[in-house]
Order: C-alpha cells, then sequence, then structure tokens
C-alpha cells in the first residue's frame, strides 16, 4: 500500500504565457518511489510541467499537491523538491563539494554535518576523488553525476530531472542510464524524468506520460505504452508502427471485429473509445511474418529493402495503395526477397491493435 | 595565378598606422618634454625630474595635490555609488522580468551619454542655484554620480546577461532565498563586469572637465579644472609633468580593466 | 527545451515583483539630477535675465528673440533675422560634420583593417586605439596644442627638415579645431564599424569576387551597404559630441572659430553673462542633438522591421 501512495498529485494544471497555453488540463499521479518519465516532443509542455513542480513557473488553473499539500504558494527554495538541470547548472565559483553541500548549508545544516553528508553522496556517485575539484575541470559525465549528487544531497521528497542525459555523448548516455536507474532504487526516491527520447523512457521508467501539445496522450508502463497505445500520436511516437486505415465492423469487450485492405476479417484489441465505422490499426513492422504469395490477411509487393545488419526491412506496398513496413529478421535460410515479389503478410491476432481515433 | 585576400585593400594597413600615430604622438611628445631639463618648454635641455619634483614640491604643489585629493576622493565615492546603483539596475533589466516603466528605465540609464556634456553642465549648475544647493565637493559629487551610471552599467548588464539565469535557479531548488542566491550565486559570478564597471566609472569621473568645472564653486578645484587653470596661462613643464602622471593612472586602470573584462570571459 | 517560448518568457523573473524598487537609485539619481534639471533649465530660457548672473522670475521669450532676430541697435527697428547665433550654430555644424567626415576617412580603415586581424592580435589592436579614449580629454587637448604651437615640436620638426622655412601657424585655426575634434573623438568612429565588419560574412566578399567585381567595387556596392549601420552609429557617436565640444575649440582656437560650447560657457560665466540666453542656446543644442538622435532611432527601428 505505502509504495503505492502518492508523491506528486497534478491535478488539472493549465498554464498560459499570454494568448499560448503551454498546458491544457494535465493530470497526473507520481507514486512514492517510482522512476516516472514524461516523454514528448519539443514543445509538448513536459519541461513546462517539471518547471511547475519545482516551482520557477506559476500554474495558471488546477494544483500540484506533493505528498497531499498543495504546493502553489510556496517559492522554489521552500519546495522540498530539487532539480538536476539539462545543462547541470553546476555553480562554477564553487569546488564540487561547496556544490553538492550548499542545500544542505541552506536547510541550516552545520558546516561540518554537511560536508559529512557531501562526501557521502559524493561517494554514492563514486565522485569522492574529485571534491575539490572545480566544475569545470571535470568531463561531461562528471559533471552530470555532480549535478545528480547535488539535487540529491538534500533528501528531497521527489527528484526532477531536465533531459539530464542529452548532453553526454551516446556510449556515455547508454552507460549511465542503467547508473541513474540504480541510485533510484537504492535511494527510493521518486524521480521525474523528463525526455524526449523514446528508448531513454522506455528502458528506465517504471512508468511514462506520453505528453503532446499540452495534453497527457498516455500514461502507462513501458509495455502497456509499446503494446497497448490508445491513438495514433503514442502508438507512431513510440517505436516505428504501420497505420492501416481500416473499416471497423463491431467494437465489445475490448476487441474490435474489423476488415483488412484486400477483404481478409481480424479480430484484434480495440483501445478504449474505439468505435464503429473507419478507424486506426496499428501493427508493429516486427510483429508481421511474411508468407509465401496468397497466405497470410495481407498482400503485399515488396518496393525496396533496407540492410540493417540484424534485421532487414521491406518497403511494401498494399493492393490499395498503402505503403507498409515489415521487419523481418536476418536468417540465414532466408534470401532478401527481390524488388517486385509479391508476398502474403500473416498478422498475429495480439500484434495488431485498434487505436481511439 | 596569385590568389588576392579578399580581406585586403592597399593603404588599410599605412592608414591604420597613421592613425595610431595621431593618436599617440601629442602624448608621447608630452611625455617626453616632462623629463626635458631646460625651463624653456620646447628646446631639448637634457633628462631631468625636476619638473615631477616641482609638481610634488613647488610653489604650485599645495594647489595640485588638494586638486588631487578632491579629484580621487570624487572618482572613487562617484564610481562606488554609480557601480552600486548600476547594478541594481542590471539585476532589475535581467533579472526581474517585466515591471512599468521598464523601457523608460533603460532609456533613463542612457540619458546622461545623450545628453551633451554643456548642456548637462548648465542645467546642473541652474538646479542647484535655484534648490539654493550651495556649489562646493558635494555638487561634483553628485552630478559624477550621475553620468558615471551608465558606464557602469554597460559591462556589468553584459556580464550579467551572459550568466544563465539557471544557476540562480538551481541556487533557490536547493533552498536558496533570492537575497542568497543573489550573494552566494549571482554576485560571484558577476565580479569581472562590476569590476570594470567601476574602472570605467572611475576614469570617467576623473576625466570630467566641462560639467566640474560648472558646478565645482569658487575655490574648489579637482586635477582637471586645476589644469585648464594652469594653461589658460601657458603650458608649463609641470603641468606636462601632471599630464604624464595623470596618462599613467588611466593607462593603468584601462589595462587592468582589460585583463580583468579578458579573465572573465576565458573563465566562462 | 519544451518550448522556447515558455523558457523565454520565464528567464528573466528571479526577482520577479522588484524591478521598480530595484530601479529605484537610477530614477532618483538621474530623474532628480538630470532631468529634472534640464526641465529647469527649459525654464530658465523664458525667463528675464538678471544684470549680475541669475534670473529675474518674469516669463519671456526675449533669450530667444535675442538669438533669432536683430531689432536694430535700439531695439526699435522691424525685425530681421540675426545672424550671428544662427551663424556659430552654422559653424560647429559645419566644424563637427568635417571632423566626422575626417573621423570616417581614417576610422573605417583603421577598423577594417583591425577586424581583419586574427583575433589574438585584433584585441591588442583595439586596446591600443582605445587607450587614448581614456586617457584625460583634457590632457589630450593640451597635449596637441603643445605639439601643433608656433614654437611646438611639429613646427621644429619641418623646419629642421626643411620642408618648410617659416614655422606653420596652425593653432587658432579652424583646421586646428577639427584636429582636435578629430583626435578627441575619433575611437567613438573606429569602435562601432569595427563591430560591424567583425560580423560581415566574407563569403559576401567571395561571392562578388566571383561575379567578376574587383576589390574596390565590392567595397562600394557590398561591403558599405552590409556595414553602413556600424558607420552610421560611429557618424553620430562622433558628430554629437563634437557639436557641443568645449575644449577643442578654446584651447585650439581662437576668436575666429567660436563655437556652440564657448558661446553657451560664456553666458555663464562673471558679470557679462546671460543665463536665459545660455539656457535657450543649451536648449537649441539640445534640440538639434534629439532631432538627430530620434531620426537614427526611427530608421534603425524602421531597418530591422
Amino acid at each position: 500500500m505505502n509504495q503505492h501512495s502518492i508523491a506528486v498529485d497534478v491535478d488539472k494544471v493549465v498554464k498560459r504565457y499570454g494568448s499560448v497555453t503551454a498546458l491544457h488540463g494535465v493530470s497526473m499521479d507520481i507514486r512514492e518511489g517510482e522512476f516516472f518519465t514524461l516523454l514528448g516532443p519539443s514543445g509538448c509542455g513536459k519541461t513546462t510541467l517539471l518547471r511547475c513542480i519545482a516551482g520557477f513557473e506559476d500554474v495558471s488553473e488546477g494544483s500540484i499537491r506533493l505528498h497531499g499539500e498543495d504546493i502553489a504558494p510556496l517559492p522554489p527554495h521552500k519546495r522540498p523538491v530539487n532539480t538536476v538541470f539539462q545543462q547541470y547548472a553546476l555553480f562554477p565559483h564553487m569546488t564540487v563539494l561547496e556544490n553538492v553541500a550548499f542545500g544542505l548549508l541552506r536547510r541550516g545544516w552545520s558546516a561540518m554535518d554537511a560536508n559529512g553528508r557531501a562526501r557521502e553522496v559524493l561517494a554514492l556517485v563514486q565522485l569522492s576523488d574529485f571534491a575539490r575539484r572545480s566544475p569545470g575541470q571535470l568531463s561531461g559525465g562528471q559533471q552530470q553525476r555532480v549535478a545528480l549528487a547535488r539535487a540529491l544531497a538534500p533528501g528531497p521528497q521527489v527528484l526532477l530531472l531536465d533531459e539530464p542525459l542529452s548532453a553526454l555523448d551516446l556510449k556515455l548516455r547508454q552507460a549511465v542510464r542503467v547508473e541513474l536507474k540504480q541510485i533510484q532504487r537504492e535511494t527510493g526516491i521518486a524521480f521525474v524524468f523528463v525526455t524526449h527520447d523514446q528508448e531513454e523512457a522506455l528502458t528506465m521508467s517504471d512508468r511514462i506520460a506520453v505528453m503532446s501539445a499540452g495534453h497527457v496522450q498516455q500514461i502507462g508502463t513501458p509495455r502497456e505504452i509499446y503494446e497497448a497505445p490508445v491513438n495514433r500520436f503514442v502508438a507512431d511516437f513510440i517505436g516505428e508502427t504501420n497505420l492501416l486505415e481500416v473499416e471497423v465492423g463491431s467494437v465489445s469487450d475490448g476487441m474490435a471485429d474489423i476488415a483488412l485492405p484486400g477483404g481478409a476479417r481480424l479480430t484484434c484489441p480495440a483501445a478504449d473509445g474505439a468505435q464503429r465505422g473507419t478507424g486506426h490499426l496499428s501493427i508493429r513492422p516486427e510483429r508481421i511474418t511474411p508468407a509465401p504469395a496468397g497466405a497470410g490477411s495481407l498482400q503485399a509487393t515488396v518496393e525496396d529493402h533496407v540492410y540493417l545488419g540484424t534485421d532487414i526491412q521491406l518497403h511494401m506496398r498494399l493492393s490499395d495503395g498503402e505503403a507498409m513496413v515489415v521487419r523481418m529478421q536476418n536468417a540465414a535460410a532466408a534470401g532478401i526477397p527481390e524488388r517486385g515479389t509479391v508476398l502474403g503478410l500473416e498478422v498475429e491476432a495480439g500484434a495488431a491493435r485498434l487505436l481511439a481515433d | 595565378m596569385a590568389t588576392t585576400d579578399l580581406r585586403r585593400f592597399t593603404g588599410f594597413r599605412a592608414i591604420t598606422i597613421l592613425c595610431l600615430v595621431v593618436l599617440y604622438a601629442p602624448l608621447v611628445i608630452v611625455a617626453v618634454y616632462s623629463f626635458n631639463d631646460s625651463t624653456s618648454i620646447t628646446r631639448w635641455g637634457g633628462f631631468s625630474f625636476k619638473w615631477y619634483a616641482d609638481v610634488f614640491t613647488g610653489p604650485d604643489a599645495p594647489k595640485f595635490r588638494a586638486a588631487a585629493i578632491n579629484s580621487f576622493t570624487i572618482a572613487i565615492g562617484a564610481a562606488t555609488c554609480a557601480t552600486a546603483i548600476a547594478t541594481a539596475a542590471a539585476v532589475a533589466m535581467n533579472r526581474a522580468g517585466r515591471f512599468r516603466g521598464k523601457t523608460a528605465s533603460l532609456a533613463l540609464i542612457n540619458l546622461p551619454l545623450m545628453v551633451p556634456e554643456i548642456v548637462t553642465a548648465v542645467a546642473s549648475l541652474i538646479f542647484f542655484i535655484t534648490i539654493g544647493f550651495k556649489t562646493g565637493l558635494m555638487t561634483i559629487f553628485i552630478a559624477h554620480i550621475v553620468f558615471c551610471i551608465p558606464f557602469a552599467y554597460l559591462p556589468i548588464s553584459a556580464r550579467m546577461q551572459s550568466i544563465p539565469d539557471m544557476y540562480e535557479q538551481a541556487a533557490m531548488d536547493l533552498y536558496a532565498t533570492p537575497w542568497e542566491a543573489f550573494r552566494l550565486v549571482l554576485l560571484p559570478l558577476m565580479v569581472p563586469g562590476i569590476l570594470s564597471g567601476f574602472l570605467l566609472a572611475f576614469i570617467i569621473s576623473l576625466d570630467d572637465f566641462l560639467i566640474t568645472n560648472f558646478v565645482k564653486g569658487a575655490g574648489v578645484e579637482t586635477l582637471p579644472t586645476a589644469i585648464f587653470g594652469s594653461v589658460k596661462q601657458g603650458i608649463k613643464p609641470n603641468i606636462m609633468a601632471i599630464s604624464t602622471l595623470l596618462l599613467g593612472v588611466s593607462v593603468v586602470f584601462v589595462t587592468l580593466s582589460w585583463i580583468i573584462g579578458r579573465a572573465g570571459q576565458s573563465k566562462q | 527545451m519544451a518550448g522556447a517560448a515558455p523558457q523565454g518568457a520565464s528567464r528573466s523573473e528571479i526577482y520577479r515583483g522588484n524591478g521598480g524598487r530595484l530601479m529605484l537609485p537610477v530614477w532618483v539619481f538621474i530623474g532628480i539630477f538630470l532631468v529634472l534639471p534640464v526641465l529647469l533649465m527649459a525654464i530658465y530660457s523664458v525667463l528675464t535675465k538678471e544684470f549680475r548672473g541669475g534670473v529675474i522670475w518674469d516669463f519671456t521669450l526675449a533669450a530667444y528673440d535675442q538669438f533669432f532676430l536683430n531689432r536694430g541697435l535700439f531695439g526699435d527697428e522691424p525685425p530681421t533675422v540675426e545672424w550671428t547665433y544662427i551663424g556659430i550654430f552654422w559653424r560647429s555644424i559645419w566644424q563637427a560634420g568635417l571632423a566626422t567626415v575626417f573621423c570616417l576617412l581614417i576610422g573605417f580603415p583603421t577598423a577594417w583593417f583591425i577586424a581583419t586581424r586574427d583575433p589574438r592580435s585584433r584585441s591588442v589592436w583595439l586596446f591600443l586605439i582605445t587607450i587614448p579614449y581614456w586617457v584625460n580629454l583634457l590632457i589630450r587637448t593640451v597635449s596637441m596644442k603643445f605639439l601643433i604651437r608656433d614654437t611646438g615640436p611639429l613646427n621644429e620638426f619641418l623646419l629642421w627638415t626643411g620642408v618648410i622655412s617659416e614655422p606653420l601657424s596652425l593653432i587658432n585655426t579652424n583646421f586646428a579645431v577639427q584636429l582636435g575634434l578629430f583626435y578627441s573623438y575619433l575611437p567613438f568612429m573606429v569602435l562601432p564599424i569595427y563591430a560591424a565588419v567583425e560580423r560581415y560574412d566574407f563569403s559576401l566578399s567571395e561571392a562578388a569576387a566571383d561575379l567578376y567585381a574587383d576589390s574596390w567595387t565590392t567595397l562600394r556596392l557590398i561591403i558599405l551597404p552590409v556595414v553602413k549601420p556600424g558607420i552610421v552609429a560611429g557618424c553620430i557617436l562622433v558628430f554629437v559630441p563634437s557639436l557641443g565640444a568645449f575644449l577643442a575649440p578654446d584651447l585650439l582656437g581662437g576668436a575666429k572659430t567660436f563655437m556652440i560650447g564657448s558661446l553657451i560657457e560664456e553666458q555663464f560665466k562673471g558679470a557679462a553673462g546671460n543665463w536665459p540666453f545660455g539656457a535657450a542656446a543649451a536648449m537649441i543644442l539640445l534640440s538639434i542633438v534629439m532631432g538627430v538622435l530620434l531620426i537614427h532611432a526611427r530608421a534603425q527601428t524602421r531597418g530591422d522591421g
């Protein structure tokens, strides 16, 4: 029960800048101890929401509660949340240790206790040897860890991370992901992590809120988001997918009966809100199996292929003219289909999903 | 075929050197003649420090000493006040969002640069006389603060603009009050800008003749007004010695300001 | 990240709500000790003069009348245009204009030369140009006076080389005043042009050369139009202070080279002064300067839009 108590309760938050609305009534519960990610393209409002929680922005409407307490009247320096900034914002005129101890001293710790605690946190991020250095002398990855240590040191109720990995190069980023997730598990603090990188979101998060244009599109575990997207935006933004326009015969109990282009019928899971009539079907490219012509529920012509090493990507065209991407494993036995070859495509029952819009 | 350098124009180097010669020749010549042993100011009579000795111990020494004390006291005081005022203004312009009269405030800061000096001088004199403020050191001091503000403001504001606001946000995120965020984070980062602002204001105050001459009142002299008074009776060698000393002070201060500015840049 | 506009809007609000309070010292100092005095000066220009300096609080347009109109020795003839003071203003504008042209002719090549050096030596060149500006203006003017006196080092040198056989009479001429103004404000011309040239994209010159323009044609048709804002700014920065200059005309010029600055100054010194007339002349000078700045600001905003 305690594990599921709410750390941050975002309730119908609206944020306007003059005539521009950045957040249109956003709601979400962030649970105690979870790694929660705000995912979306730039301009979707994810950073704005984070800054509202941190207190750098006022909320126009709605409320944000921290462990049940409305934090609207609190200025940033009175909110028990800390932020890891995108560019780290390490104070250039202070040493690493002074940076990490900064928040503790502001909270009234004695210099000795603050130093002790700062060293402890530096040990957690494996930077004990760098305490006396100036931030400018550290590498990007080290600076990132100092920023993390500085935000963790005062023991915030919630840690906010604003695209903290975006300034690192790819290799380093992958290593830091694992480390960050580990630290989150060890400290048990709720992390609110902002990113536009879906891979980052999928690999690290307990739950993800996908945002677009100031709206929350879907909240769920990485698996739910990937395998059961609710609408075209989520299906398209997370991973690769084929979106087919289909005729929906009936929808009941979360299952839909649909007619595929070419006439074959298929029963598949449907998102909440899916209706009869014309709808959109999402099929992941790796969940389609090529078969000989005539077999399978769809017929398509190979137009091009892209060799990706482990996979081969086939660009295909359905008989009604819709494009379709199929990924097949690069197995030694199977050859690469020639251009112009007509193939049947088998869609597994669970692989396709009818979307809400 | 030789390629032509598109950045090069024939004669531009020569003009630049001419430009430097014109700028420096009078100063160098005065500096050289200040070491002239001869009492005739144009005939070279050998190297000597006697005019420097004359400045410090000669018949005019008390007058120049008093003027120098006035000049430096006013310059230090006016530059300090102007720097403090300009720092507050820079925070308002760069870190306080929108407020009523922001555009007008910027125009006001720059106003002393736009109004011709002679007009400022006349207006200040009229003002002090009308309100019955006795002209003297205090009126010079006030007038200097006014025209030093924009000179102090420029480097301070430029520096503040170059400091991303994420540092103060990080400080406040880490429980610093706005005042602590200013004192512990923004102010230390602004030191190079504040120092060069102070130095520029100091030199500008030390340099001023026209406004000072109007508001100084009888009997009060600063170095420029004392030198002007002397020059009106002809250029004497001791004036050249004083000029050379002041020139040295200016060069030292500008060089300091330049070095501080560069150090601040490379640190960022 | 998420939306440049929202972050832009919030970026400067750490001390939000305190702007007015932080700006208060500026308003107090510049408002009380500059704006108010200028307004008071405007009032003084329509008061009656007191004979030993100062004013009598009776409103009259006598000062402006004296400036523009000639009513004869006893003030009873039909008014005609009084050319004395307009002439002084005209001469000042002419002198300041010539000084501006000289500064431009020397300043542009200098700025160009410096801006096209490599970055390290560039800052040293720039530093060399700015040092004289920070040296006391009075000292610089006195030095120039010393240099060009009839028996000064310049004449001595020229006589010694045999270029001339009689000392050149430079001091107390228009030329001396222009030289003084040029010398006083040259850095003001170099710095804005330098800033403009530094931002100039040299691929434009390459494109022009590629299209058969020789270097002087490129200068005329491409470079000058592109760096024009810097040139205009430089011209204003030289012209405006030259117009109201006092030291250069006073120390280097003579009675024939009387300029606005000296005319105004004279009205406030000694018993011969006429405060309302001085205030009126200062008002006219201020109007001209503000007019120039306003036209420049207008042109600038139109250029931006």
